[in-house]
């Protein structure tokens, strides 16, 4: 007996196809089966009214963190992907900064065993470059990534000693995955906990300035022009990282980059939780120090922040990535130094971003592009578009739907984002993967 | 006779976390009512029976004999019932959380609870999650109000009237939370402020960030590295201790050359108004910011300072009982 | 709603009242030994300084004057606010003296306790006197007057004023109301 599902009337938009049209979609048996004006369908066919809805192949981020196994009373594989399948996505690829760190076979054998027994979505595992991250010795990159992972990267730390970066990249070019770094110059970010600037001095609080970035920017792209290695750049947030990097692509380097909803959308400002009548020269009140807002890289300045868009329309930016990053209340609750670096951010991802579409930065196709089609690319793999024969990945979401952000509500256990209590526009309404719901909300 | 008022509302702070939420008007209610207690001070029953039933809990997570004994003196000349929680003896050492510590002082029905804490943002942290009043005893590098309300009234005590007189500040301003909170202050106060130290310790980008938007709290305060240029004309020169670390964290070559371009000697104090006030905080590093013949010589006000601590904190303590329950 | 102001005494009538009010002290006191007066803040001051002045003038002899802000006695600290508090100055040793408090107007008697509290923390009294230049009831507290000027009963929504000429430019006594604005309407 198949099982079809019938997607109709949606607006189908899929950069990878360069299809933007209304159409129905026809899913049997997991696969996406036919897309056109199809008037008839079987009695067992559901049947989804997707009238007025955009439809989209299922969103796929290539930066989470789903802190299993180690740190479930943050985050577990169930949690996060359901909480993923409410934000629109069909793949997520999980960080190894996990206790056990994903550094060896067993434990990339783990989270893809957990992922296919609890999990709702697809879970690619990404490994550690170096043993526990120590970032001391390469890690087993061969086996690896025999064992299925889909890069390299010691996110949360940087790769801080060049040479071991050198030899990463150059070890890993033979296999064909990239190294994601998180860029970030320990002796500059010097136990900072917000970007440097006015805000952080307003409230005494040591900042992180743009170059911590910049500089191991600077060097990595110098280290994959000498190696040839694949150099990924993790959560990019500054301007200066954007130029660096629109210079190497110019000049042929290896180099690719992300950008998070939240760099794209927010400042430093944040920090302060002032309302929008408000202005940054008000007394601080109470509400101060939002914990939430407490990121790494930081949230930075204006000027930062609003270049992002430019680098998502020119190119520059690959695409875009969460850092997904839950925590309890008992690593927020707490003052800002002592907080954890991090923001849960799967169920808002589409609703920030849309805010560029709103207000028009940002064309919807190359949204939906840098969300789907280019992290298919990057991880090379055949997913991220609507194409007859291909699994049935598929994002529903009204572009128009107004709605407040209500942390409480979040499938994932990490309640941190500073958008609790915003209003944003655009909303999931159903995700599938696989031909079978993985949320649904109408 | 009916009790008077000035109006109602003529102090309306619920909490004490810096000056930047006063208004010119609660600073010089708080003054006045100063002198009123210092006349407690000097009677032979030093104590009123003010916030009699009230509890005021002072929560230091750094040592600071004399700030919290300040505190507790004038908690309990106002009759106030006052614990005492140090880091040194609570769980904080054994790693209870401050929030926890914070629901403990709560059951204790606190209603003020004076907390000095390592962390900036701690007294938010507080406000944040309990019912009580907080106020600020020193958080991290961001305030330290009531250090800033007794400067403020050492100066008025001494030379009238703060509006337009020349206040210089000397030394780490970037992490100093008395000169953040003096900044807010001498500025509501209408006083001319310059700040003069180290490049490597002024905090640029909280004076000249955003400077060109309209409404900027410090558009007014100058800037000055000479210290002999920043003197000059000076009403009052305000010290600040500079601490070993800053030369360890890279910030100065050493603490003679800080002393020599802008340690405070009688050259300097000449170039000042005649009868200039030398002031500091405290505690002292004699011979590095300030010579010692200045520091207890015949314009150093540090002495009375110290001594207006206590009758400042009196008069903040008086205000923020009164009216806890209006609607402010 | 607007105040209707109504007088009830005028400085011819307040003068009177204070030189009698001197002579009922020196009567009760068998003259000015250990005699002090304490004014309370604000209205209270001025009037202890014209008693003083006509004692002066009977007997030839200055008794002092003191005055009390009671601020940081009073019983209801949280509901009223943060008043501006006036200098307190009590005359040194008051021990085994007679302190005679002045007021302008008694009413529920607790400023009046938040005083005698007060000035028990400065020394021990032999005996304590309270004067006053306007009783309206409605005592609060078991607290009496022994010098009163008038006494005028009142509503509980009426209000009591005494004006002086070194605070108020004149001297008078007014009752005001609040006028129901009956008969405003048409």
């Amino acid at each position: 007996m198949s099982k079809s599902v019938l997607i109709k009337s949606g607006r189908l938009i899929d950069p990878a196809s360069d299809r933007d049209e209304v159409a129905d979609l026809l899913i049997v048996d997991g696969k996406i089966e036919k897309i056109g004006q199809i008037t008839s369908a079987s009695q067992s066919t559901a049947v989804y009214d997707a009238d007025g809805m955009i439809v989209s192949p299922g969103f796929i981020d290539v930066h989470c963190h789903l802190r299993e196994p180690g740190e479930e009373y943050k985050e577990t594989i169930a949690t996060g992907t359901k909480s993923a399948a409410a934000g629109g996505f069909t793949t997520v690829c999980a960080m190894p900064n996990t206790n056990p760190p994903i550094d060896t076979r067993a434990i990339v054998d783990f989270v893809k065993t957990k992922a296919l027994m609890e999990g709702v979505i697809r879970v690619l595992p990404i490994g550690c470059v170096t043993k526990n991250s120590h970032g001391k010795e390469l890690s087993e990159m061969s086996e690896l990534a025999d064992a299925g992972v889909i890069g390299f990267s010691d996110d949360g730390k940087p790769v801080s000693d060049a040479n071991i970066m050198r030899q990463a990249l150059t070890y890993s070019s033979s296999l064909g995955l990239p190294i994601i770094n998180h860029c970030e110059v320990p002796e500059l970010a010097n136990e900072a906990s917000m970007n440097e600037g006015w805000v952080a001095t307003r409230l005494g609080l040591k900042g992180m300035p743009n170059s911590a970035e910049e500089v191991m920017v600077a060097r990595d792209i110098s280290l994959s022009e000498l190696t040839g290695g694949k150099i990924h750049l993790a959560h990019i947030s500054t301007s200066g990282t954007l130029d660096m990097v629109r210079a190497a692509k110019k000049r042929g380097i290896n180099v690719t980059c992300e950008v998070t909803p939240h760099h794209l959308t927010l400042t430093d400002e944040a920090v302060l939780s002032i309302g929008d009548e408000n202005s940054v020269f008000d007394a601080l009140t109470p509400k101060a120090y939002d914990t939430t807002a407490k990121v790494n890289p930081p949230l930075r300045n204006v000027a930062d922040m609003s270049v992002m868009a430019n680098g998502i329309n020119d190119g520059t930016i690959d695409f875009i990535a969460t850092d997904h990053a839950p925590h309890s209340s008992v690593d927020k609750v707490c003052t800002f130094q002592e907080a954890a670096f991090g923001i849960s951010v799967l169920e808002t991802a589409l609703g920030s971003v849309l805010s560029l579409y709103h207000n028009k930065k940002v064309g919807l196709g190359t949204i939906i592009k840098k969300l789907t089609a280019d992290p298919a690319a990057f991880l090379g793999s055949n997913l991220g578009t609507l194409k007859v024969g291909r699994p049935a990945d598929v994002t529903v979401f009204d572009l128009n739907e107004e709605w407040k952000v209500n942390s409480s509500l979040f499938l994932s256990k990490g309640k941190n984002t500073p958008l609790d209590g915003t209003l944003l526009t655009g909303k999931v309404k159903a995700t599938f993967y696989g031909g079978e719901y993985v949320y649904r909300n109408d | 006779m009916t009790l008077e008022t000035d109006s109602k509302h003529s102090f309306g702070q619920k909490h004490v976390l810096d000056l930047d939420s006063f208004t010119k008007q609660e600073i010089t209610h708080v003054l006045d009512n100063t002198v009123a207690m210092e006349q407690v001070l000097d009677r032979e029953i030093r104590k009123v029976p003010a916030l009699r039933g009230k509890t005021v809990v002072t929560l230091f997570y750094e040592s600071s004999t004399r700030t919290r004994v300040s505190f507790e003196q004038a908690a309990k000349i106002l009759s106030a019932d006052v614990i005492n929680v140090s880091s040194g003896g609570s769980s904080a050492k054994k790693g209870e959380s401050l929030y926890n510590t914070a629901l403990t002082i709560q059951a204790m029905q606190a209603d003020i609870i004076v907390i000095r804490h390592p962390h900036s943002g701690a007294p938010h942290f507080l406000a944040r999650q309990l019912k009580s009043n907080i106020i600020n005893a020193g958080d991290g590098t961001h305030a330290h109000p009531t250090q800033s309300l007794l400067d403020l009234y050492t100066i008025r005590k001494n030379i009238g009237d703060i509006e337009g007189k020349k206040i210089v500040i000397v030394g780490d301003i970037l992490y100093s939370r008395v000169a953040r909170s003096n900044l807010w202050g001498l500025t509501k106060m209408g006083a001319r402020v310059v700040i003069c130290g180290p490049q490597t310790l002024i905090p640029n980008d909280f004076l000249n960030g955003h400077r060109t938007e309209e409404g900027h709290p410090f558009a007014g305060v100058e800037v000055q590295t000479d210290l002999d240029t920043a003197l000059k004309d000076a009403d009052v020169i305000m010290t600040l201790r500079l601490q070993l670390e800053r030369q360890r964290a890279g910030h100065l070559p050493s603490l003679r050359e800080y002393s020599q371009t802008y340690g405070i000697n009688a050259r300097r104090l000449a170039i000042a108004k005649d009868g200039a006030l030398v002031m500091h905080p405290g505690p002292m590093n004699e011979g590095v910011e300030i010579e010692t013949d200045i520091a207890h010589g015949a314009q150093s006000v540090i002495e009375e300072q110290v001594k207006s601590g206590v009758a400042v904190r009196m008069s903040l303590l008086y205000s923020m009982a009164a009216g806890q329950n209006l609607e402010i | 709603m607007p105040l209707i102001e109504k007088r009830i005494q005028n400085p011819v009538q307040i003068e009177r009242a204070l030189t009698r009010i001197s002579h009922e002290i020196l009567e009760r006191n068998g003259g000015v030994t250990d005699v002090v007066l304490v004014g309370m803040h604000s209205r209270g001051v001025p009037l202890a300084q014209r008693i003083s002045t006509a004692i002066e003038r009977f007997e030839g002899v200055r008794i002092p004057v003191g005055k009390l802000d009671i601020g940081m006695y009073r019983d209801d600290i949280s509901e009223k606010g943060s008043p501006l508090m006036k200098p307190t100055d009590i005359p040194p040793d008051i021990n085994g003296k007679t302190v005679v408090i002045i007021d302008d107007v008694l009413y529920t008697g607790r400023s009046i306790r938040a005083a005698m509290d007060a000035i028990s923390d400065f020394g021990r009294p032999s005996q304590m006197q309270l004067g006053v230049l306007v009783d309206r009831g409605h005592r609060e507290l078991p607290i009496r007057a022994d010098y009163v000027g008038k006494n005028v009963p009142t509503a509980r929504d009426e209000d009591v004023q005494v004006r002086l000429r070194e605070i108020d430019g004149e001297d008078e006594i007014v009752i005001t109301t609040k006028s129901d604005g009956m008969g405003d309407e048409i």
